[in-house]
């Protein structure tokens, strides 16, 4: 489980993240959701070490992620993919895999591989290709089957539909499902595609200019109107 | 013809230089975005190592191994104590960086091992070989120089492309920040790119030293081939340095032979500004990062 409890992060005089208190329970989805420059970026990037806290304290089991550096937290258990093009495009698809699975907490093993090429079939025909060529839809593949690599106990990702036909979404979207019924994964997802996102999600946070200002169930935030249209947008 | 056969020779073995100190120049600037006009000095400063350990008795294999050794020591320390400071900053702040290194280290050396020159062993003959009644313009040394950088071609190609620790280093040269979500020690890593880049470096600079006169200025006008070279090939391709060391060696050995030694230096601005023009990414570029 994450539990984060009044975590505040600025960049300069900018307040970035201010007291968010919230967890996040093993085995479900939790959806971040908010308008541009809510927060929710900076949300993951605070939890995975990439920018440092003001204060506040954030806990994945016994570990503390505050003072957890990035380049640990694999090995922690946490996976994060980050906003925008993840993959690195001057490696092959194999090569991205292969560094997924570098950083697992049990060291990487073959099998894993087989097993997200199962997952996602377009990978293993492309394993040999440079990451450069493939399409949109291939990558945002490619970055969550690495993810899944590193064999991760919570997962964040953000905003994984973004600039993906609504078709490839739903499938990301069904297979984060199945990860989470099936293994126990637990996953935190930052999406501006608010409708979609809880479709799949147990909880629902929104984040205002750096708060919280909704922390719900899921069906909670679909049915209650007026939630939707001052936060969300549908 | 037999004009031609030494032209091209001398072309190659020159051109092996180049590339390996080419490499030296790429392996840097595609791990840290930062063109190391210090290169030279260091590797200077290396092959001063092997000639105080030679000139107090030991084999040249000894110093060669030595200068080889305290290259990767000196490009850990450089970057660990002096770079690291500017990377990811402003690319001007690296050049001046850089460029202060350059002047430092010549200072440096010519307190410690004095400006005169000094003659540098060769391993191997210098003179060419001798089939039958007439003679190769292939030294020994010569062989020795091309043999040398391909090997190192090769081990590099093999760190890079075929172990873990050869991915980490290209995923932290290539994405770093990613890198680092993956588990990579990416400062480390750099760290390491560094230190390798100098034993590269290190090697061309024993490799222009050999059976010649080395002072602290004596690897100064390679940086300016070997940065052609590396531009030539493109900046981000360690093969691409390999093709464009050799392929400027042969140019530049023709304008000597036909033309004048005179303007070598002018032949080889020519061709960077030429490259410049027609193929700003080197005479390779294909590929481009695909937008979607
Ligand atoms: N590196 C930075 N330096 C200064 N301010 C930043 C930095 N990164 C983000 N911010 C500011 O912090 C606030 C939150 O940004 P953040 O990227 O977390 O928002 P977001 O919710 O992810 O937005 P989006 O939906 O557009 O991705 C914004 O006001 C943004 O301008
Ligand atoms: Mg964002």
């Amino acid at each position: 489980m994450l539990d984060v409890r009044d975590l505040t992060t600025t960049y300069g005089a900018v307040r970035a993240l201010d007291g968010v208190t919230f967890t996040a329970p093993q085995g479900r989805i939790t959806a971040v959701l908010g308008a541009n420059g809510a927060g929710k970026t900076t949300l993951l990037r605070t939890l995975s070490g990439l920018v440092p806290a003001a204060s506040g304290s954030a806990r994945l089991g016994d570990t503390d992620l505050l003072t957890t550096p990035a380049e640990e937290m694999t090995r922690a258990g946490l996976a994060h993919v980050p906003e925008g093009r993840g993959v690195i495009a001057q490696l092959t698809v194999e090569e991205n895999l292969r560094l997924g699975a570098l950083g697992a907490r049990g060291g990487g093993r073959k099998a894993d591989l087989d097993r997200v090429t199962d997952l996602f079939p377009v990978l293993g025909e492309r394993r040999h290709q440079v990451a450069h060529t493939l399409s949109g839809g291939e990558r945002q593949m490619l970055v969550i089957a690495r993810a899944l690599l590193a064999d991760p106990a919570i997962l964040l990702l953000d905003e994984p539909s973004l600039g993906l036909a609504p078709r490839i979404v739903t499938q990301i979207f069904d297979l984060l499902r199945g990860l989470v019924d099936d293994d126990g994964l637990t996953v935190v997802l930052v999406e501006q595609n608010a409708r979609s996102a809880l479709s799949i999600s147990d909880v629902g946070l929104v984040l205002d200019l750096g708060k919280v200002v909704v922390h719900d169930d899921a069906a909670v935030l679909v049915d209650d109107a007026t939630l939707r249209h001052a936060y969300l947008g549908f | 013809m037999q004009q031609l056969t030494t032209t091209l020779l001398t072309g190659l073995t020159l051109g092996a230089v180049f590339s390996a100190f080419a490499l030296a120049l790429v392996m840097i600037w595609r791990s840290t975005r930062i063109v190391n006009f210090a290169q030279a000095p260091m590797a200077m400063v290396t092959t001063y190592v092997a000639l105080v350990l030679i000139d107090a008795g030991a084999s040249y294999w000894v110093g060669f191994v030595a200068a080889l050794l305290s290259g990767f020591v000196l490009g850990a320390v450089i970057e660990r104590v002096v770079v690291r400071h500017v990377e990811g900053k402003a690319e001007l702040n690296a050049v001046i960086l850089t460029l202060g290194l350059f002047i430092v280290l010549h200072a440096a050396a010519a307190l410690v091992f004095g400006s005169r020159f000094r003659s540098f062993p060769a391993p191997f003959g210098v003179r060419g070989l001798t089939v039958g009644d007439s003679t190769i313009p292939l030294t020994g040394f010569g062989i020795f120089t091309l043999v040398s950088v391909l090997v190192v071609m090769g081990l590099l190609v093999a760190l890079f492309r075929g172990t873990d620790i050869g991915l980490r280093m290209r995923a932290a040269a290539f994405g770093p920040e990613v890198a680092r979500l993956l588990g990579v020690k990416v400062g480390r890593m750099l760290t390491l790119g560094w230190a390798l880049a100098s034993v590269v470096g290190s090697l061309s600079g024993l490799l222009i030293a050999g059976g010649g006169l080395v002072h602290p200025g004596y690897m100064d006008s390679v940086v300016v081939y070997g940065f052609v070279a590396a531009v030539l090939g493109g900046l981000e391709s360690p093969g691409g340095a390999v093709v464009g060391g050799l392929s400027l060696g042969l140019t530049l050995s023709v304008v000597s032979g036909y033309v004048g030694s005179e303007v070598v230096p002018l032949a080889a601005l020519l061709v960077l500004v030429v490259v410049l023009l027609v193929r700003p990414g080197g005479l390779f570029s294909t590929v481009h990062e695909r937008r979607v």
